[in-house]
C-alpha cells in the first residue's frame, strides 16, 4: 500500500474571542509575497508564497472551529489571501469591527491507497 | 688482448649495462690516481681521508638488491673484476659504428645546405654593388653626369646594405642546435624566392642595360636601390615566416614517457612536426626527471610472476589453438585469487618507511658535518695561516662523516649510478664556496632531477628517432600523434588544438549591488 496526498478545501468559521481590548483568533500565520517561501515547512511547493497556519493555540477559537496547523488560507471573508503581503494578511484577519471570520482553507491530508480500501 | 676480449663478450651477456659500466669503470680507474697523489702531499695535516676513493657502484649492482654487502666507497675497498683499460664490449662496437655512419651522413647534408645558402647570400649582397659599378667600369665615358642625386642614392644604398647585413647576421648566423631529418620548408622556399628574384633582376639588367649600354646612370642607380629595398622586404618576410608565425600558441602538446608514465604539457604555435619534436626534446632535458632503469625492475618482476604460475594442458587432442590457449590463461589468471596487490601495498609502504628513515639519518649527518666548517673572514685569514683550507680540501675533510649515510640513501632510492664520489666532492666544495646550507647541498640528492643535471654518460638518451605517420615537414594538426624514440625508451607526443574561446562582455554597474534580508515572520492573530 502507498500513501497519496489529497487536498481538501474547507470553510471554517471562527468566532473571535475578546481578551481585554483585543479580539483574538488563537492561531499564528506565516508566509506572504514579501517573505522567503523556501523556509515554509508546511508548503508542498517551495515557491508557494501563500499564507499558512503555523500554530494553533490549544482551546482557542481557531482550534474549536476546526482550523489545523499547516492549513493554507485562501480567502478571508471573501478577500483573497494568496497574493498578499504578510502585513496585509494580518490586517485582514484582525479587523476591529468584525467578530466572525469565514476562512476558506486548503488542507493536505495523506490517505491510504484507495486500492486497499476497495479490496477490504 | 684476445683473451680479455673473450671475457668481455661473455660478461656483456649478463648485464645490459655493460657498455656504461665499462666506461665508468675506466674513468674510475683514472680518478683513482689523482686523489691519491693529493693525499700524499697533504700528509702533514691532521685530517686525512681513511678510505680509498673508488668508482661508483658498477652496473652489476643494480640487479642485486641487497644492501650492506656491496663494495662501495663509504665502507670498504672495491673488488675490481678482471678487465683491462682497453677492452670494449660488443655493444660498444655497435654503438660506435652507428655513431660514425650517422654523423657522416648528416654532416654532408648539413654542410651542403649551409654552403648553398652562403653562396646565395654572398651573391645577393654583391649584386647591388655590381649593378652600380659595372657601368662605371664598362662605359664610363658615355654616362650622363649625375651629381647630388646619385651621391644621395649611393649613401642610401650603403646604409641599406649595412642594415641588411646586420639583419641577416642576427637572423641567420646562428649555430645550428640540431640535426633534423628533413629540410625546413620555409627556409627552402625563401632561398628559392631569393634566387628567382635576383635572377630576374640580373636578367633585366643584362638585357636592358648591359646590352644596350644605357647612359642614364641615375636610372641605373635607382634600379639598384629598388633591388636593395626589395631585399629588405624579403628579409622582413623571412622574419615573419621563420620567427614570428610560431610564437602565438595554437596547440597544446602532451608528452608522455613510455617507461614510467611521466607526462608534461607544452604550448606550441604553428610548427612543422620536426620542429615541434625539437622543442619537445629541448624541454625534455630540462623538465623530465632523469630516466632511471633501476626503478623499473620491480614492475617487471611482478609482471613475470603473474603469468608464470599457470600452465596450459591441452586435453582435447593435438589441435593447436593458440588464441584459445592464451584466452584461457587470461581468464584463469583473472579468476585466480592472487594476493600480489597485497604484496605491492606492503612492499611500497615498507620502502617508503625505509627511505624516510634513511633520509632523516642523512639530513642529520650532513647538518652535523657542515657545523665542522667555518668560513674565515679577511682579517682572520692573516691571523691563522696554519690551518687554512681551500674549498676542495674542506670538502674532503668533512666528507667521510656523511659519506656512509649518503651512500645508503642513494642505494635505497636507486640513484647510486648517477653520483660518483668525485661528483659529490665537487658539489660539496661548490656548496661550501657559495655558502649554501646543508639542505641546499642535499637538494640534488634527495630528489631525482632533470637529465641536464647529470653527467652525459648517464643520460641514456642521446640519439633520437622521430616516428610519425604523417610527413615530418607537415604542420601540427589536432590529433596528430608522433613518437620520439631513443634506445631505451620513447616519448609519445599527442597534439591537441587550443579551443576557440568565445569571450563575451557583461557590464555590472557598481551601484547595482543591492541586498535584502530573507524574512520568515510568524504573527499571531
Amino acid at each position: 500500500s502507498y500513501l497519496i496526498s489529497l487536498s481538501f478545501q474547507q470553510r471554517i468559521e471562527i468566532h473571535k474571542l475578546r481578551q481585554g481590548d483585543n479580539l483574538i483568533l488563537g492561531f499564528s500565520i506565516g508566509g506572504g509575497i514579501d517573505q522567503d517561501p523556501t523556509q515554509n515547512p508546511f508548503s508542498e511547493d517551495k515557491t508557494d508564497k501563500g499564507i499558512y497556519v503555523t500554530r494553533v493555540t490549544q482551546g482557542g477559537p481557531a482550534e474549536v472551529a476546526g482550523l489545523q496547523i499547516g492549513d493554507k488560507i485562501m480567502q478571508v471573508n471573501g478577500w483573497d489571501m494568496t497574493m498578499v503581503t504578510h502585513d496585509q494578511a494580518r490586517k485582514r484577519l484582525t479587523k476591529r469591527n468584525e467578530e466572525v471570520v469565514r476562512l476558506l482553507v486548503t488542507r493536505q491530508s495523506l490517505q491510504k491507497a484507495v486500492q486497499q480500501s476497495m479490496l477490504s | 688482448m684476445s683473451a680479455t676480449m673473450d671475457t668481455e663478450s661473455t660478461y656483456s651477456g649478463y648485464s645490459h649495462y655493460s657498455g656504461h659500466s665499462k666506461k665508468a669503470h675506466r674513468q674510475g680507474r683514472d680518478r683513482h690516481k689523482s686523489p691519491r697523489s693529493k693525499d700524499g702531499s697533504r700528509s702533514e695535516k691532521s685530517v686525512t681521508i681513511q678510505t680509498p676513493p673508488a668508482e661508483p657502484l658498477l652496473g652489476n649492482d643494480a640487479s642485486r638488491a641487497e644492501e650492506g654487502q656491496d663494495d662501495n666507497w663509504g665502507e670498504t675497498t672495491t673488488a675490481i673484476t678482471g678487465t683491462s683499460e682497453h677492452s670494449i664490449s660488443q655493444e660498444d662496437i655497435a654503438r660506435i659504428s652507428k655513431d660514425l655512419e650517422d654523423s657522416v651522413g648528416l654532416d654532408c647534408k648539413r654542410y651542403l645546405g649551409l654552403t648553398v645558402a652562403a653562396v646565395l647570400g654572398l651573391l645577393v649582397f654583391l649584386t647591388p654593388i655590381a649593378f652600380i659599378l659595372l657601368p662605371q667600369i664598362l662605359w664610363r665615358d658615355d654616362l650622363e653626369p649625375c651629381g647630388t642625386v646619385c651621391e644621395g642614392l649611393f649613401i642610401s644604398v650603403a646604409f641599406k646594405l649595412l642594415i641588411l647585413l646586420i639583419g641577416t647576421w642576427a637572423l641567420f648566423f646562428r649555430q645550428p642546435k640540431a640535426d633534423l631529418p628533413r629540410v625546413f620548408v620555409f627556409r627552402a622556399l625563401l632561398l628559392v624566392l631569393i634566387f628567382l628574384f635576383v635572377f630576374s633582376y640580373w636578367l633585366f639588367y643584362g638585357v636592358r642595360i648591359l646590352d644596350s649600354k644605357d647612359t642614364n646612370y641615375q636610372g641605373i642607380v635607382q634600379y639598384a636601390v629598388s633591388l636593395v629595398d626589395a631585399l629588405l622586404f624579403i628579409h622582413y618576410l623571412a622574419i615573419v615566416l621563420l620567427e614570428l608565425r610560431q610564437l602565438q600558441p595554437m596547440f597544446t602538446v602532451k608528452v608522455v614517457r613510455s617507461t614510467d608514465g611521466e607526462s608534461r604539457y607544452y604550448s606550441l604555435g604553428h610548427l612543422s612536426i620536426q620542429r615541434a619534436a625539437l622543442v619537445v626534446l629541448e624541454n625534455y632535458y630540462r623538465d623530465f626527471t632523469v630516466y632511471n632503469p633501476a626503478l623499473l625492475t620491480a614492475s617487471k618482476s611482478r609482471a613475470a610472476k603473474h603469468m608464470a604460475g599457470l600452465k596450459v594442458y591441452n586435453v582435447d587432442g593435438p589441435g593447436n589453438n593458440a588464441s584459445g590457449q592464451s584466452r584461457a590463461m587470461i581468464a584463469a589468471a583473472a579468476r585466480r585469487r592472487d594476493s600480489s596487490h597485497n604484496e605491492l601495498y606492503y612492499e611500497e609502504a615498507d620502502h617508503e618507511r625505509r627511505v624516510r628513515k634513511r633520509r632523516a639519518r642523512l639530513v642529520v649527518a650532513v647538518e652535523e658535518a657542515f657545523t665542522h666548517i667555518k668560513r674565515l673572514q679577511a682579517e682572520e685569514q692573516q691571523k691563522a695561516p696554519g690551518e687554512m683550507m681551500d674549498p676542495r680540501e674542506a670538502a674532503q675533510a668533512i666528507f667521510p662523516s656523511m659519506a656512509r649515510a649518503l651512500q645508503k640513501y642513494l642505494r635505497t632510492t636507486r640513484q647510486q649510478q648517477y653520483h660518483s664520489m668525485e661528483s659529490i666532492l665537487q658539489h660539496l666544495s661548490f656548496c661550501i664556496t657559495n655558502n649554501m646550507t646543508p639542505k641546499a647541498f642535499l637538494e640534488r640528492y634527495l630528489n631525482p632531477g632533470p637529465t641536464l643535471q647529470y653527467d652525459r654518460e648517464r643520460w641514456f638518451s642521446k640519439q633520437w628517432t622521430l616516428v610519425s605517420e604523417e610527413a615530418v615537414t607537415s604542420g601540427l594538426q589536432d590529433g596528430v600523434v608522433f613518437v620520439l624514440k631513443c634506445l631505451d625508451f620513447s616519448l609519445v607526443v599527442n597534439v591537441k588544438k587550443i579551443p576557440f574561446i568565445k569571450l563575451s562582455e557583461e557590464f555590472i554597474d557598481p551601484k547595482s549591488h543591492k541586498f535584502v534580508l530573507r524574512l520568515q515572520s510568524e504573527t499571531s492573530v
